[in-house]
């Protein structure tokens, strides 16, 4: 039987196994909007600005590991994805942005509503489609769904036109996908796997190092065991967090820009780096030339084009982070006598690494005004790593990163390479959706949350506790310290003396609405505030004048560190 | 240094403005780019010329190598190839002249594809060297105009660029991928 294009599009999510779209509708929608009008069983979050769908949809990927689906319109709707395809492209998510198109016959014309949405997202989708013809509609999902998810993840963006979605077609959703051109590789070459363990042997200063490659291929097991099996310590990227715990006696924090002291230093005295899932961003390395000048590298990516593109690679291994920890841990098994004195024999460098921590661990003066760092740390004892929390990004990004402790993967939504300001509340709302139940939290800036604040009303209309807590310094905190730091002191452009009064716009948006001023207020608010059944803002009233430490200055090496 | 690549893509309206979009996104230089379809018409060969160190050639293979329509990326460096291009020049052809210029086009085995009374149109096809040797000496007697469809590459002898899909990369050896 001929099904409608829109019914087609329907099914094939349907087949695909989504249960939840992020949607703006617009008059290119409207055929698979009103098919959708019966699909209850597709839940479909409305937002009120199309950026907001992607990152929802990102933020509902990155908590469940599932594929994010968000639905907009031709021109300015399909426009407005870009940031958040760009925020997924960077941090390897597996997102799918269908956006709806002017009628085929009037492409190129310079119709109403028209964009060249293929054109313009070539440069940050994995890849991304013109669906031209109804027929080839459902092989199109097929395929989007597959490149989104396999490999290096990554968003598609597949653009259907309105006559698409209106003309029939036969419906066979194909079993496989089959792309001639596109074969990643899981299975790491068991010669390099051994040539690493033969590296690490010899190794007497070995530092693992690990990205969000842990968290997209499911690896944080794997990870544990081999960091325990050798007694291996571990630093993580942005994006890698959780993904070995936060409380792990290995565990030596983040490191970069604003890494700890001890993981800056590890990185600098290590004489083998065991990169596992991360791509060496100049955010983590500092300056390139005297990243880790004594140690050799040992690489494990799914993606070639990240090995040797900023650090020359001594042992480069292309595979799935968890399938070639697994690999090494069964060979490491089979040779359990070559490693029997390993832990032993690097116990100096482990004790080392511990001196550091004691004596420069991530810290900050607590008098004065309430200090953002109590915060983070107040909400993490209070929810014992059991919530999952976006940031925004900027201070508010790094305090969470450095003083929330990340247990479990998955349990943080943060833009890592792009950057987006406004990203963590409609990522939040996104991850609120496909778990209902969770303790879900934006820490957010007050700069950040007005970049997406519109999505106070999606959050409200679809009853979505999502707590937001905001750490009002009442500047772009974290440009304004660049400025104090290395601009004398001339905030340019960074007081934001004219934001709203949070505590009314949450009257006015219908949601909660608290705030905090002094350290006493912080964990009755906070405790009230978690247990609330409504979307919740905590107005926060930090110091204005607090600064991120340790910081790189950027361009210089990681040794080369400010510490309070 | 200079570099021949041969990428075969599918033939998909796209592929070319995603190929020149790596180039230009991520700073990599093209010299000249020749594409046409293959005896297979779903797939197409683009012969780029490119110019970057060992690790700017390494990134080049390995991102277009990521590009999802690309199905296998050749360079030709290390192998034993041959490479032509095809050049038209239209010079200045004077009573003076005309001996000197046919004399040089038969010399370099060219040809007078086009004539009018004061210019000659010669085609020529050759690699790098004779071109530009040919050009050297042909500058003198004044060039009005000129046109290069930039090099084609294969490799000499039997052997043959396999159509062979992609294979899950670095599956056999890990280190012929990167």
């Amino acid at each position: 039987m001929k099904k409608t294009g829109a019914q087609i599009f329907v099914e094939s999510l349907r087949k695909e196994g989504v249960n939840t779209i992020f949607c703006y509708p617009g008059g290119a929608t409207l055929n698979i909007t009103d098919e959708l009008h019966h699909a209850t069983d597709i839940k479909q979050i409305v937002v009120r600005h199309e950026q907001a769908a992607v990152h929802a949809s990102d933020g509902y990927a990155r908590a469940s590991g599932k594929v994010g689906v968000c639905l907009v319109t031709s021109g300015p709707g399909a426009t407005n994805t870009v940031t958040g395809i760009a925020t997924a492209y960077m941090d390897s998510i597996p997102i799918i942005v269908f956006s709806c198109q002017i009628n085929t016959a009037l492409i190129g014309n310079d119709a109403f509503q028209e964009a060249d949405i293929v054109g313009i997202t070539r440069p940050c989708t994995k890849h991304n489609y013109l669906v031209k013809d109804v027929k080839d509609l459902a092989r199109i999902i097929k395929e989007a769904f597959y490149i989104a998810r396999s490999g290096r993840p990554g968003p598609v963006l597949v653009d259907i036109p309105k006559d698409v979605t209106a003309n029939m077609a036969d419906f066979h959703y194909p079993e496989d996908v089959h792309i001639r051109s596109y074969r990643p590789t899981y299975v790491g070459h068991v010669g390099q796997i051994k040539k690493a363990l033969k590296l690490i042997a010899s190794s007497e200063r070995p530092v693992l190092y690990t990205g969000g490659g842990i968290i997209s291929s499911g690896a944080s097991k794997e990870l544990r065991r081999f960091s325990e099996m050798l007694s291996i310590p571990v630093t993580s990227t942005l994006m890698g967090l959780g993904g070995f715990p936060g409380d792990h006696p290995l565990f030596m924090g983040m490191l970069g820009m604003h890494g700890t002291y001890a993981a800056n230093m590890a990185v600098i005295e290590s004489d083998l780096i065991i990169a596992v899932g991360a791509r060496f961003d100049d955010r983590a390395t500092g300056k390139v030339d005297e990243f880790a000048p004594r140690a050799k590298i040992i690489h494990v990516d799914i993606d070639p084009t990240s090995i040797s593109k900023n650090i020359k690679v001594d042992v480069p291994i292309v595979g799935d982070s968890r399938n070639v920890l697994k690999k090494m841990i069964e060979l490491l098994e089979q040779e359990k006598e070559d490693f029997k004195d390993y832990p032993s024999k690097i116990a100096p460098w482990v004790e080392q690494i511990n001196k550091w921590m004691a004596s420069y661990p991530l810290t900050y003066n607590r008098t004065g005004l309430l200090k953002p760092q109590y915060v983070i740390e107040r909400i993490y004892e209070l929810t014992k790593g059991n919530a999952i929390i976006a940031t925004e990004v900027g201070q508010n990004q790094m305090w969470a990163a450095q003083f929330y402790k990340f247990i479990k993967p998955r349990t943080i939504l943060t833009s890592g390479g792009l950057g987006t300001m406004g990203y963590g509340f409609p990522a939040s709302i996104g991850a609120q959706v496909a778990f209902p139940d969770a303790l879900v939290i934006d820490i957010a800036g007050d700069g950040s949350i007005q970049m997406n604040i519109q999505e106070l009303a999606t959050a409200a209309q679809f009853n979505l506790p999502v707590k937001i807590v905001i750490l009002n310094n009442r500047y772009l905190g974290m440009v304004r310290q660049w400025q104090e730091l290395f601009y004398e002191r001339r905030y340019t452009w960074t007081p934001m003396d004219y934001a709203p009064d949070f505590l009314k716009l949450a009257e006015a948006y219908g949601v909660a609405g608290y705030r905090i001023e002094k350290e006493e207020e912080v964990d009755t608010v906070l405790k009230e505030a978690f247990m609330n059944k409504k979307t919740t803002i905590i107005d926060v009233r930090i110091d204005p004048y607090e600064c991120v430490y340790p910081i790189v200055p950027p361009g210089a090496s990681l040794k080369e560190m400010l510490i309070v | 240094m200079r570099h021949i690549i041969s990428v075969l893509v599918e033939n998909e309206f796209g592929v070319l403005s995603r190929i020149a979009g790596l180039f230009s996104g991520r700073g990599f230089n093209i010299e000249s780019l020749c594409v046409a379809e293959t005896m297979d018409p779903t797939i197409s060969t683009m012969t780029i010329v490119t110019t970057g160190n060992e690790a700017i050639l390494e990134q080049i293979l390995k991102q277009l190598n990521k590009l999802i329509n690309v199905i296998k990326v050749i360079d030709f460096k290390d192998m034993d190839y041959v490479s032509r291009e095809m050049v038209l020049v239209k010079v200045n052809a004077t009573e003076k002249n005309r001996e000197e210029i046919l004399r040089m086009v038969e010399i370099f085995r060219g040809r007078i594809i086009d004539v009018s009374a004061k210019t000659y149109t010669v085609m020529i096809t050759g690699d790098e060297d004779k071109i530009k040797a040919f050009l050297t000496l042909i500058k003198p007697l004044g060039i009005k105009e000129l046109v290069r469809t930039g090099p084609v590459a294969m490799l000499r002898g039997e052997k043959t660029i396999k159509m062979k899909e992609k294979h899950g990369k670095g599956e056999e050896d890990g280190q012929g991928v990167l």
